[in-house]
């Protein structure tokens, strides 16, 4: 992964810039010592770092107007900041970079049940936005497996996922609306508490822009009521193929389950060894959660259990309390803390039709075999959004460029299935230089012409989404832009 | 008239074009425009990919509703988003088609459950202005590689390029539909009724409120849908939850629960009807504030009062009527005098506004596509 040189000339002006940025905010809200800038070095994309420029930490959607004006005005490249929890490395900054954190916006501005939604400042944390309603019987449904941690800025940067998406779907789905700060510091507002866009559908191509399109300070997100129950069946099988013709079938039968998780016998026992959660040793594991009345459960049970009984499991463990429910769960939710207990790796986030499952498991088994480094698969299978675990030694010469470029060859594959890049994480830097192999120079062009209007400049977190060749005419401003 | 038979095809006839076109899919929603060259799209025709267990489809932009219906209704499954059919409302004739749908974002009452058209949509091919042929998204349901143009091009009603190909989810289609129903409530007690049965956990898939039902009396819908035994069971705890509005009857008859819906769905009461027609997207809660602003002939609430549709005297400016309020209004039916006069669009704020321009000047340089359709 290479990023460019940073611009000598801003390096150079750092005091000016520096001493401009400290005039437009609080004298803790700019950062600037280099002991104190490297804390905001990466993201959980930690193989590469980078100090930026500076840092600010706007207390307000009008400071984080004046600061993109400040920096828009003196050319300035600006790389938003949730809460640094990306794993595409979507907040990477570069040295000639301001980050600007929205760590202080963490206000709720309003909540409304009669309407059912919840106004946020955006450097709220996911699980707290559930926090502020769940009293009350209400939750927002996204929930990334970083939920305690991740900022809905960052979710809607990166359009984030969660478990249980296949029921309640991703952040676009639950966004309402925003208040936007465009790099030349225009405040604009999208959406609101009613429904759909009055024209084009601005909040739409927001959601999921990566922070290259403006910074998000404020959000509109639909609240739910929380259903009366859920209760989750575990199951096991022999091999990964009838696992994935229990879910199609499941699937096809007319039932929504909330969640279908899958886990492969490499996960499965590092997860055993790590949480003891009492999980089989299975080929293929997984996890069907319902939701409802008891008697609705039952209902919704019964037919997924029927289903699973006709595919012949080796195991099948209906959840009969609380405590049995989180002992389902448990293996699943620690699965990549219990990888990192015994390796470094690589979290992919490749989608693939649910019909092409068998075929990408026995490939990635094959490539995982060519490069002799162990893949171990926990994905959410009701959507087919993979996240195969690719297992290294940090600390072996050239472990991690091997692991790099297996990761390469299974979201190749998973593309040439019918399927993408990325499910939930965001391309980032990461799979930036990926992007030809899912979309076209003209698909790109489409989609950077969008960039054009929002950030005539390019000067909005530039060097992430699109390969570096592809955009650098426009970061260049050799490009006519809008 | 152009009637291309390829996405190659299309691309040509776009970068050949040398004036304006009027993008047409099955022709229900309106007629061409003077001076536009019409470009249908009915040739763009045919389901490509079906996979039940994925809850995937894969569609030409012309290809018919009717079709694709029809083959999701033979395994069980159904678009969700319950699009609804322009014809009885505008009096026009033709096919509608799924590229239609998607250029308009056409959703119907479940909307306020399972979510809109572009809720579903998960890829999209299209040629833009300049006769290039983009792709956005795919045929997978988690998909955040590069911006999401599905979105942006759902609902952009052809003025940013020319749909060829669509991708979209759908989902199991329900065992059976439960509907509560109580007369006489106004507008504001439907609303509230409303906005508590969309706050409980009971999964409500329609909440709307004529102020004449068919037999001339105000009428309150609720719809539950699922297995028996569960739309029992939540009929049952909705009438508790909702006792003080009154006594709510359950009708289960599949018939007439599936008529009663394409009655909203297709807002049936203001067909045949002299009058223009206006809906507006609203906060839920300042729905019969702002329904009574605007002194119209008759209001359908859906959505649990986030959508209105309203029959208003031609050429009332209903938008100006309603103002200030939070949302925004779209001018449905009127005649020419009226269109002209009054934009079809809620007009956005400037920096909106530029933004929206600009983008249609990006994708559509020569301002050839549905010219001055949206702004």
């Amino acid at each position: 992964m290479d990023m460019p040189a940073p611009d000598p000339a801003i390096l150079a002006r750092k005091a000016e810039i520096v001493e401009r940025l400290s005039a437009l905010l609080p004298s803790d809200a700019v950062i600037h010592d280099p002991t104190e800038t490297r804390a905001y070095e990466c993201d959980a994309l930690t193989a590469y770092r980078c100090p930026p420029l500076a840092v600010v930490l706007p207390g307000s959607t009008e400071e984080v107007s004046k600061v993109l004006a400040a920096c828009h005005a003196m050319g300035v490249p600006v790389v938003p900041r949730g809460s640094g929890t990306s794993l595409a490395g979507g907040a990477l900054p570069t040295a000639d970079s301001v980050i600007l954190g929205v760590a202080r916006l963490a206000e709720v501005l309003e909540t409304d049940y009669e309407n059912r939604f919840i106004r946020v400042q955006t450097g709220r944390t996911n699980l707290s936005v559930t926090g502020a309603v769940e009293e009350d019987g209400f939750f927002y449904a996204p929930d990334p497996s970083s939920q305690l941690a991740c900022a809905i800025a960052g979710n809607i940067a990166m359009n984030s996922g969660g478990a249980h998406c296949l029921k309640y779907g991703v952040t676009t789905n639950n966004l309402l609306g925003v208040t936007m700060v465009l790099m030349d510091g225009t405040v604009v507002e999208m959406g609101g508490a009613h429904l759909d866009a009055a024209g084009l559908d601005l909040l739409g191509v927001v959601c999921g822009s990566e922070g290259q399109l403006g910074v998000v300070t404020e959000a509109t997100l639909r609240i739910l009521r929380k259903p009366e129950g859920a209760r989750p069946v575990l199951m096991g099988f022999d091999s990964s193929e009838v696992a994935g013709a229990c879910v199609s079938d499941i699937i096809k039968a007319g039932v929504l389950p909330v969640a279908i998780e899958f886990m492969d016998r490499p996960c499965i026992r590092a997860c055993e060894d790590f949480a003891h959660a009492g999980y089989p040793d299975v080929e293929a594991l997984l996890i069907v959660e319902v939701e409802g009345s008891e008697a609705e459960i039952d209902a919704q049970l019964g037919m997924i259990m029927e289903i699973a009984r006709r595919h012949d499991p080796a195991e099948l463990r209906e959840s009969g309390s609380a405590e049995e429910s989180a002992a389902i769960w448990k293996g699943r939710k620690s699965a990549f803390g219990a990888m990192g207990q015994i390796n470094d790796y690589i979290c992919l986030d490749g989608t693939i039709p649910v019909s092409e499952l068998p075929r990408v498991l026995t490939g990635i088994g094959e490539m995982s075999r060519k490069y002799g480094l162990g893949v171990a698969n926990v994905f959410h299978a009701g959507d087919g959004n993979m996240h195969p675990l690719i297992l290294f030694d940090a600390n072996a010469p050239g472990d991690l460029e091997k692991a790099e470029a297996l990761g390469a060859d299974i979201l190749t594959l998973c593309v040439e299935v019918g399927g993408c890049l990325t499910g939930e994480h965001g391309v980032g830097v990461e799979k930036r230089d990926l992007m030809g192999t899912q979309y076209a120079p003209a698909d790109m062009e489409a989609q950077m012409r969008v960039k054009d209007v929002f950030d005539p400049r390019w000067l909005l977190n530039p060097l992430k989404v699109f390969p570096l060749e592809a955009s650098a005419s426009r970061r260049a401003g050799l490009q006519d832009a809008a | 008239m152009l009637s291309p038979e390829s996405e190659t095809d299309l691309a040509e006839a776009v970068r050949a074009a040398k004036g304006p076109l009027a993008i047409r899919g099955g022709g229900t929603r309106r007629h061409a425009p003077e001076g536009c060259d019409p470009l249908e799209t009915r040739g763009l025709s045919g389901i490509r990919l079906y996979e039940p267990g994925a809850l995937t489809m894969v569609a030409g932009a012309g290809t018919p509703l009717a079709e694709i219906e029809a083959m999701l209704e033979a395994e069980g499954q159904r678009l969700a988003f319950e699009p609804m059919d322009h014809r009885g409302l505008l009096d026009t004739e033709g096919v509608p088609t799924i590229g239609g749908v998607v250029a308009g974002n056409v959703s119907g009452p479940r909307r306020i459950q399972v979510g809109a058209c572009r809720d579903f949509m998960l890829g999209v091919r299209f040629v833009d202005g300049t006769g290039a042929v983009v792709k956005n998204g795919g045929r997978v349901m988690k998909n955040v590689t590069g911006y999401d143009l599905v979105k942006l091009m759902t609902g952009s009603h052809g003025t940013l390029g020319v749909l060829s190909e669509v991708a979209f989810k759908v989902l199991p289609a329900t065992e059976m539909t439960g509907v509560l129903l109580l007369e006489g409530l106004d507008d504001d007690g439907a609303v509230k009724a409303l906005g508590a049965a969309l706050g409980s956990p009971f999964e409500v898939t329609g909440a709307a409120h004529l102020q004449k039902g068919t037999d001339g009396a105000p009428v309150t819908m609720i719809r539950l849908e699922g297995f028996e035994k569960s739309v029992a069971y939540r009929a049952g705890k909705l009438q508790e939850l909702l006792s003080a509005f009154g006594d709510f009857t359950v009708e289960t008859d599949p018939e007439r629960t599936t008529a009663g819906w394409r009655y909203i769905r297709d807002v049936v009461p203001f067909h045949n009807r002299e009058g223009d027609v206006w809906r507006f997207s609203v906060k839920p809660s300042d729905a019969p504030v702002i329904g009574a602003r605007l002194g119209a002939a008759e209001l359908i609430y859906d959505w649990g009062g986030g959508l209105i549709w309203a029959l208003s005297e031609r050429g009332a400016d209903l938008r100006a009527a309603a103002a200030p309020f939070e949302g925004h209004a779209t001018l449905v039916r009127a005649g020419a005098e009226t269109r002209a006069r009054l934009p079809v669009f809620q007009p956005e704020p400037a920096p909106l506004a530029a933004i929206s321009a600009r983008l249609r000047t990006r994708f559509d340089p020569r301002g050839i596509l549905n010219p001055g359709l949206m702004g």
